[in-house]
């Protein structure tokens, strides 16, 4: 694998924006904003996730998958062949970056699982999470880092400029954009490990670190779940999967399970919302994000920014017209918005969630 | 006056002509179109005014000993790291961890303050560190504060969140936090004792006030119309035994 092992003090920076009518804005916005926060990071990870920007496959999964080595694509493409019908293959396009000297080939397929392959009570995008699982901890040097669709993730190791030159960013233009720029803590620097970290539509960029990793893991291996890319927020995405796709929790639910209010708060509140609460804390005790964070998810529908339960990283909202800016840091936003209709600093554990007008 | 022009500049760069600025002995400096740059003002000594437009980034004004800063927007995290001296005003909102270690000098912000502000707090004698807060404040209100004094006003009468958060004054040991209005005992620390103020106190707070209404404009009859409670440690050791058994 392609790693650089270092450890090194935190820092992190995460940008966001939605617009509710589904205006696609190209993705020079958003990069704006994340170079602004350049030095929250170091170098070692930064990447984007945008939604709309592939209308014209819009129903089928489009597969971003990074190879370590080229000879790796035509076991992958093996497995695609005998379980996928592929629209189209095509490497992702990027642009020749000083800064960055070595990636791995980057090759986007537009699929749509075989009918006769999936059987029994087994839902589509099951068979799509399983396809995952299986090419991301079989395969070895093989990584499928983006599933959804009519979105995608760009990432890599390099500032957040390099990276977004490096995979044209300003190029796509999307309803939703998240980003990051990384300084990793506790696990290495590699492509693979850059934010967002995505399943299906879900996609997630995180600052922070979730303690509770080791519990998260074992609890999403429970479910299938294959934990494969040697960072903590990955978990955090495959959480939301299992919280929201599969068990059917709504959004504020899943938001109060990853950030769960204090025992003696949930104590404090009448009879029928205690019970609520606690039900919640009982059943999904282990899905739980323990440590600090402050987290940006994506999915094909809207956008949610929220902290841990007592605000130990930074996150700050913003409102203009029909966008909402979600950033570690209030200039990040007015690089792009210098004046907003309203900024506020969400309190802890308290979600931020935008959903996306209906289509008309 | 002085101006100079922040726009797109690098922090390095911005700060280095903050301090050239200062050592050639301007005494009234503007930084116009400020936006994220970190660190501005640290480390200053002297009595510099300077203004700032726009956004400053994390970390102002830390370890300064003597200018006064003002912000006429908001303001970001971690403000006052280790301030010594000066004075920061803020018109807008400031962020989390405001003051921390702050062993002097001032700081006044006219919005709502998140989280942590005034976190471990320092004075002794003639040094006295105050931060005045206009809004209302996050959890963690003046965490293990050991001296100077906090004032929380919750001027904002369309405000509908609580004037401070939970925690209030958690493992305080010095100092004192006064609250206009009342105060939940259930959200402050357990060495935390809720008085009433009395005559002195009187004299504290109209003293604070009276700098903090002149830098925004506001009267302090109204301010003091409603009766402030004051926070200090009740035990001076409240952890002597944690590890006695």
């Amino acid at each position: 694998m392609n790693h650089n092992y270092q450890k090194d003090i935190s820092g992190c920076g995460l940008t966001g924006l939605i617009s509710k009518k589904r205006r696609r804005l190209s993705g020079d916005q958003i990069v704006k904003s994340l170079c602004l926060m350049n030095d929250r990071g170091n170098g070692l990870g930064a990447g984007y996730a945008a939604y709309g920007i592939y209308p014209e496959f819009k129903d089928f999964y489009a597969f971003h998958i990074m190879f370590d080595e080229p000879s790796i694509r035509w076991s992958v493409e093996e497995y695609l062949k005998a379980n996928y019908h592929i629209e189209k293959v095509e490497e992702i396009p990027t642009f020749p970056v000083k800064a960055i000297q070595i990636s791995p080939l980057l090759v986007r397929y537009f699929v749509r699982p075989l009918k006769e392959r999936i059987v029994g009570e087994m839902q589509e995008e099951d068979f799509v999470v399983n396809s995952v699982m299986k090419v991301n901890s079989e395969i070895d040097g093989a990584y499928i880092f983006s599933s959804g669709k009519n979105m995608g993730a760009f990432k890599g190791v390099g500032n957040p400029a390099d990276i977004a030159e490096f995979f044209r960013i300003e190029e796509y233009e999307g309803y939703i954009w998240t980003a990051h720029t990384r300084f990793p803590t506790n696990t290495p620097g590699w492509w693979g490990g850059a934010h967002p970290f995505t399943l299906l539509d879900w996609s997630i960029v995180h600052n922070g670190e979730i303690s509770s990793y080791g519990i998260n893991k074992r609890y999403l291996e429970m479910y299938g779940y294959k934990l494969t890319l040697l960072t903590d927020t990955e978990v955090a995405a495959y959480m939301l999967d299992l919280l929201i796709r599969r068990q059917g929790l709504d959004i504020p639910s899943a938001c109060l399970v990853l950030a769960a209010p204090f025992w003696k708060n949930i104590d404090a509140k009448p009879p029928e919302e205690r019970e609520f609460l606690t039900a919640l804390r009982q059943t999904y005790g282990s899905a739980l994000l323990n440590g600090p964070f402050s987290i940006l998810f994506g999915h094909s529908n809207g956008l949610v920014g929220i902290n841990d339960r007592i605000k130990l990283r930074p996150l700050v909202v913003a409102v203009k017209d029909d966008i909402t800016y979600m950033a570690s840091e209030e200039s990040a936003i007015r690089a792009i918005c210098p004046a907003p209709e309203k900024v506020w600093a969400p309190r802890a554990g308290e979600p931020t969630i935008v959903e996306l007008d209906k289509e008309v | 006056m002085f101006e100079i022009n922040a726009t797109g500049a690098y922090y390095r760069d911005l700060n280095s002509q903050v301090r050239e600025a200062v050592e050639k002995g301007e005494k009234e400096i503007t930084l116009k179109g400020v936006n994220g740059q970190y660190y501005i003002g640290d480390g200053l000594r002297g009595n510099a005014q300077i203004t700032i437009e726009g956004v400053p980034g994390n970390d102002l004004a830390a370890f300064m000993d003597g200018p006064t800063i003002r912000v006429k927007s908001n303001a970001q995290d971690n403000l006052c790291n280790t301030m010594n001296g000066g004075k920061v005003i803020i018109e807008g909102n400031a962020g989390d961890v405001l003051g921390y270690g702050m062993r002097g000098g001032k700081l006044h912000v006219r919005g709502d303050v998140g989280y942590r502000v005034g976190i471990h707090m320092k004075g002794l004698k003639k040094q006295a560190p105050t931060i005045v807060v206009g809004g209302t404040a996050g959890d963690f209100f003046g965490e293990y504060m050991a001296g100077g004094v906090l004032i929380l006003l919750g001027l904002d009468e369309k405000e509908t969140r609580p004037i401070v958060g939970d925690y209030l004054g958690t493992g305080m040991h010095g100092g004192a936090i006064y609250v206009r209005g009342e105060v939940d005992k259930n959200l402050c620390g357990a060495e935390v004792g809720v008085l009433e103020t009395d005559e002195d106190d009187a004299k504290v707070l109209k003293e604070a006030l009276a700098d903090y209404c002149k830098d925004f404009g506001l009267k302090l009859e109204d301010i003091m119309k409603k009766p402030f409670k004051k926070l200090v440690p009740v035990s001076s050791r409240p952890y002597g035994n944690l590890y006695a058994y």
